[in-house]
């Protein structure tokens, strides 16, 4: 009786679910452009629909069929546990070799090695931990499942009363802790290593200027003082618009300052990007190097490297003649987050060099002849008023 | 108590009749402004699951555009307009969708759905109350939780679009509505919305906490409780002390975003203008989320480890393995869980020796979480398992507790995060170890309480396929996307189209995509059954699982004060289960130790001497004795 409600039930969804189809259809004819829409909707519908009856008239045979086994005279019908037990163990099996395939077809794939000292050491630490947890993962996966399929319900058997023991559970809290512990002095040093740089090389290091603004990368170079001039955000847009990155002129040290359209980096020599942004927070992601920052309206923040492999090594490396280093956006900033592109290319010191010497000011002349105006119109006032103030 | 609280509620509808027994309700009182905590979880459940559905529609849309981001479906825009021009999904609208989806799953299902429902079936029937400390809080704290979900659902039907920050909302792209649509009143309306659910989420709270410390029944002491009370106590206690400063974070972002205040802001240029706010800073907004933020995964997670850990003890017919060991390390993860927020925040720009600190109360945090899945996996040995669907989503949260925290290990790791922060790897992660296993834990409660809820039973057939597709689907989604996050792929990205680089990973998008159309399609054998059986389902038993807790005395009515008599007294803990010299293979807390003196063990008596001499008399009267040393 029941099982033909289940049935007037499913039925009753399905002219439902015709008639959300027929409303659908009704939206769908004002819009000349979405012809046939409402076919193929219906078509979806009635394919879901076939597969809820087939579910429906499996589900009823398999009752039938526990029913007819109990009227014979068992007491069980279809044995769940066994079949679900069953599974556990297809789903062992079927599940660490797809995790294998994974590992391999999907691991051929991520990035290739890392392209900077400190990176290297990530990496390393990396598959220190990738060999740690695929351990774990596959042992407790494999104690996991088999206990499901080895101890699945058998009506004469009683299960051990076990509620503790004490060494056990020492083992397993201090084993842990342990493993943890290893990992935790590891990636401290490391981290701390990557973060925390001397004075000394700090200054010796090349400074680029990086700001990030919806949706694209502002990058200078600090040129041959190797300092980069200060900024306000009130003068961007000043000089007439030509000042879009709020360079302060009356700070000598912009002046040497270089503009470029592509970033492009020394092998082997230590850069230290001082980031920041101009509207929301992004994130200066650059994955080939290891080096993640965010830059954050208000407060500057930086990371140091050395870049190890040059684009033309990591081609042949990587057998792809296009390949590029990237960097991208890695933190949600807006509607074109997705495509915040910027060239990033690692060469030779002398390939540098000549590099850098075609890079243009970042002042230029236009720059800087608003600026004199602009001095001229301000000076009489200001003096005025510094002698008024006397 | 029962006089009182039905009295009560009989003052508060003017109701005329104020004898016990014929205590009148309309539909209003029962059904809608309900004080009555079974009726108030069914309240939190619906709600929860219908939030569910949407925000699992939300996802599979976002899929959608992942999979073919090149390609039109008119359908998309019949049904979402202007959101989705010429058939594919905005770009704005893209960050709402994934806004809005972490936003209900975590809160409105993973918290409220989770926390609401269990936490208030569960306390009063477990613990022997007759209600909640206070049924009209309890009341208020559903109708917070529904103004919520509503207005947080209205935002949908606003011109500029829902909140499209991420669920963390970073200002300034939260507080400044010319950085996005959805910057302007679609997120007004989000931390409208959230400062509702924090208030529901805090009267609840105060209220799961005070009747699990004042009103559990006699003998109940609270190292007789079951762990699923542990764990929704704990939560509790969570909550109260951590969503305060999400509020406290909204509140001043509100400031800022109306006011002109410049907590959050400085040193802005936007749409052609220089902002004047200055001294203010976005990463106070990321320590203040994140204090509620880190929290806020172990209220997820907690409360569906306390339900796996029940469900498993009762299907494996089997005690918990290491009851005082899940409980620390409860109360380990509760504890440590106030001190780790900073690993969210490792290359943010906040001091990076702090970020080594973070690192390492992180990496301790897994050391509770390791001594739990391992006494899970103890709990099956050697067990009778009886595969309900309860126990087949308990031991799927398991394995999705395992392959999702494996990877917290690195992610923890400052110095790994460098590289996988804010990519899919992170997505993974978190999708397996709090939102899968989360899930299944409710999923779990669902099926294994549902006589509780409804007096029926659901239909187990269609539990296994709904299992064994959600299961498969779950893993067939998310595991890819870590070797993505391997790759440096960040998240958020509304198409993989603009970087060479990311070409390679659009067949598995495809591929991700369709998995989770089936997981998605897998939820309707779900909600087929659970509505279906609420009227037509089998009639459930008052014990239908054999098991020890106090809620399976109860008669299967479900009468207003839980018992008709008197309330139980508890003897015994929860775990009862297979215990040598006992004939069934379950003892229910409320048998007196006096009826199963075959049974008894040494450790029982708690240091009652009188007791043990009676036992020790009876042992030698009985010839008892070789069990007993057994045991030693």
């Amino acid at each position: 009786m029941k099982k033909i409600f289940s049935l007037f039930a499913l039925i009753a969804l399905a002219f439902n679910q015709v008639m959300a189809q027929d409303t659908v259809a009704g939206a769908a004819e004002e819009v000349s452009k979405t012809d046939g829409l409402a076919k193929m909707v219906g078509y979806y519908l009635l394919l879901f629909l076939l597969l809820c009856i087939f579910i429906g008239i499996v589900g009823k045979i398999l009752q039938v069929y526990d029913l007819t086994k109990k009227i014979q005279g068992k007491k069980e019908g279809i044995k769940w546990n066994n079949i679900n037990g069953l599974i556990f163990a297809v789903f062992l099996v079927l599940g660490l070799y797809g995790a294998y395939w994974c590992y391999t077809v999907q691991g051929a794939q991520i990035l290739p090695d890392a392209a900077s000292i400190h990176g290297a050491k990530i990496d390393s630490m990396l598959n220190v931990t990738l060999i740690l947890t695929t351990i774990v993962f596959v042992i407790t996966h494999i104690l996991l499942f088999t206990f499901a399929y080895r101890y699945k319900f058998n009506r004469k058997k009683k299960a051990y009363y076990y509620p503790h023991n004490n060494t056990l559970e020492k083992y397993w809290t201090i084993t842990p802790a342990i493993v943890l512990t290893i990992l935790v002095l590891m990636g401290f040093f490391t981290w701390r290593g990557i973060t925390n740089i001397s004075k000394s090389d700090m200054a010796s290091a090349i400074q680029i200027d990086v700001t990030a603004h919806q949706f694209a990368w502002e990058v200078r170079y600090a040129g041959k003082d190797n300092v980069a001039g200060n900024k306000n955000y009130k003068l961007i847009g000043s000089l007439n618009g030509l000042n879009t990155l709020g360079l302060d002129l009356s700070d000598k040290r912009n002046y040497d300052d270089l503009k470029v359209s592509e970033i492009v980096l020394p092998v082997n020599k230590s850069v230290r990007f001082t980031l920041g942004s101009q509207d929301v927070i992004h994130s200066f992601y650059m994955p080939d190097f290891r080096v993640q920052m965010n830059c954050v309206p208000g407060m500057a923040t930086f990371f140091q490297f050395t870049p190890t492999i040059t684009t033309a090594e990591m081609r042949e490396k990587t057998g792809n003649p296009k390949y590029n280093y990237k960097l991208y956006c890695a933190k949600i900033c807006g509607a074109s987050h997705y495509n915040m592109q910027f060239a990033v290319r690692v060469v030779s010191e002398k390939e540098y060099k000549e590099w850098i010497k075609q890079q243009k000011p970042i002042v230029t002349e236009d720059m800087k002849k608003q600026y004199q105006l602009a001095m001229k119109d301000n000076l009489a006032p200001k003096n005025n008023k510094i002698a008024l103030n006397n | 108590m029962s006089t009182i609280a039905i009295h009560t509620s009989a003052t508060m509808h003017h109701h005329d009749d104020h004898s016990h027994g014929h205590h009148k309700e309309t539909f209003l009182t029962k059904y809608v402004f309900s004080q009555d905590h079974k009726m108030i979880a069914k309240q939190f459940l619906i709600t929860g699951i219908i939030m569910g559905v949407i925000a699992m529609t939300l996802s599979i849309l976002f899929r959608i555009q992942l999979a073919y981001p090149d390609h039109n479906f008119p359908l998309l825009e019949v049904l979402l307009g202007k959101f989705a021009p010429d058939g594919r999904l905005d770009p704005n609208f893209y960050l709402s969708l994934v806004t809005i989806h972490g936003t209900i799953m975590v809160f409105f299902v993973l918290t409220a759905g989770l926390s609401g429902t269990f936490s208030n079936l569960l306390i009063p029937l477990q613990l022997g109350a007759r209600d909640m400390a206070s049924p009209f809080m309890n009341m208020l704290s559903y109708w917070l939780f529904f103004s919520a979900s509503v207005i947080m659902l209205s935002t949908f039907f606003i011109e500029s679009g829902p909140a499209g920050a991420g669920w963390t909302i970073y200002p300034p792209l939260s507080a400044l509505p010319k950085a996005m649509p959805g910057s302007g009143l679609g997120m007004t309306l989000w931390l409208v919305s959230m400062v509702l659910f924090v208030a529901s989420s805090l009267i609840g709270g105060i209220n799961y906490v005070s009747t699990i410390l004042n009103m559990r029944t006699k003998g109940m002491d609270l190292w007789k409780m079951p762990l699923t009370c542990w764990a929704f106590f704990l939560t509790a206690v969570l909550g109260i002390l951590s969503f305060p400063v999400l509020v406290a974070g909204i509140v001043l972002l509100v400031f800022d975003r109306s006011f002109g205040t410049s907590f959050y802001l400085s040193d802005i240029y936007i749409g052609g203008q220089a902002l004047a706010n200055e001294g203010g800073s976005p990463i106070l907004w990321e320590h203040l989320f994140w204090f509620l933020g880190h929290p806020e995964v172990y209220i997820v997670i907690m409360p569906a480890m306390g339900i796996a850990s029940e469900v498993m003890s009762v299907n494996s017919r089997k005690p918990i393995f290491g009851y005082h060991a899940m409980v620390y390390s409860l109360i380990g993860i509760t504890v440590l869980s106030f001190i780790v927020w900073g690993h969210h925040m490792f290359v943010t720009g906040m001091n990076p020796f702090l970020g080594g600190v973070f690192m390492i109360t992180t990496l301790i945090i897994a050391v509770p979480s390791a001594v739990k899945t391992f006494n899970w996996l103890a709990t099956l040995w050697r067990g009778n398992i009886r595969f309900t669907p309860a126990m087949l989503f308990a031991i799927g949260l398991v394995s999705f507790f395992i392959s999702g925290g494996l990877t917290g290990i690195w992610l923890g790791n400052a110095a790994l995060d460098i590289n996988l922060h804010d990519t899919y790897f992170v997505v993974a992660h978190f999708h397996l170890v709090m939102g899968s296993a989360a899930i299944f834990g409710m999923l779990a409660g669902i099926y294994h309480w549902y006589p509780k809820m409804f007096g029926r039973l659901m239909n187990p057939k269609l539990g296994y396929l709904h299992f064994w597709l959600t299961f498969a689907s779950a893993y067939l989604v998310f595991f890819p996307m870590h070797f993505m996050g391997l790759d440096g792929v960040p998240r958020r990205y509304y198409a993989f189209t603009e970087f060479e680089s990311m070409q390679k990973w659009l067949s598995v998008n495809v591929f991700i995509t369709w998995a989770a159309i089936l997981g998605a399609v897998a939820q309707v054998a779900f909600l087929f059954n659970f509505f279906y059986s609420i009227f037509f389902g089998e009639k459930s038993t008052q014990n239908p699982w054999e098991a020890n807790t106090l809620e399976w005395t109860t008669p299967v009515e479900r009468i207003h004060g839980n018992w008709p008599g008197e309330i139980p007294t508890v003897y015994r803990w929860a775990y009862d289960y297979s215990k040598p010299g006992h004939d069934a293979d379950f003892i229910t807390q409320n048998t007196p130790l006096s009826e199963t003196m075959s049974s008894n063990l040494p450790h029982d008596f708690a240091g009652n001497e009188e007791a043990e001499r009676i036992q020790e008399q009876w042992n030698i009267e009985h010839k008892n004795i070789d069990s007993r040393e057994e045991v030693k």
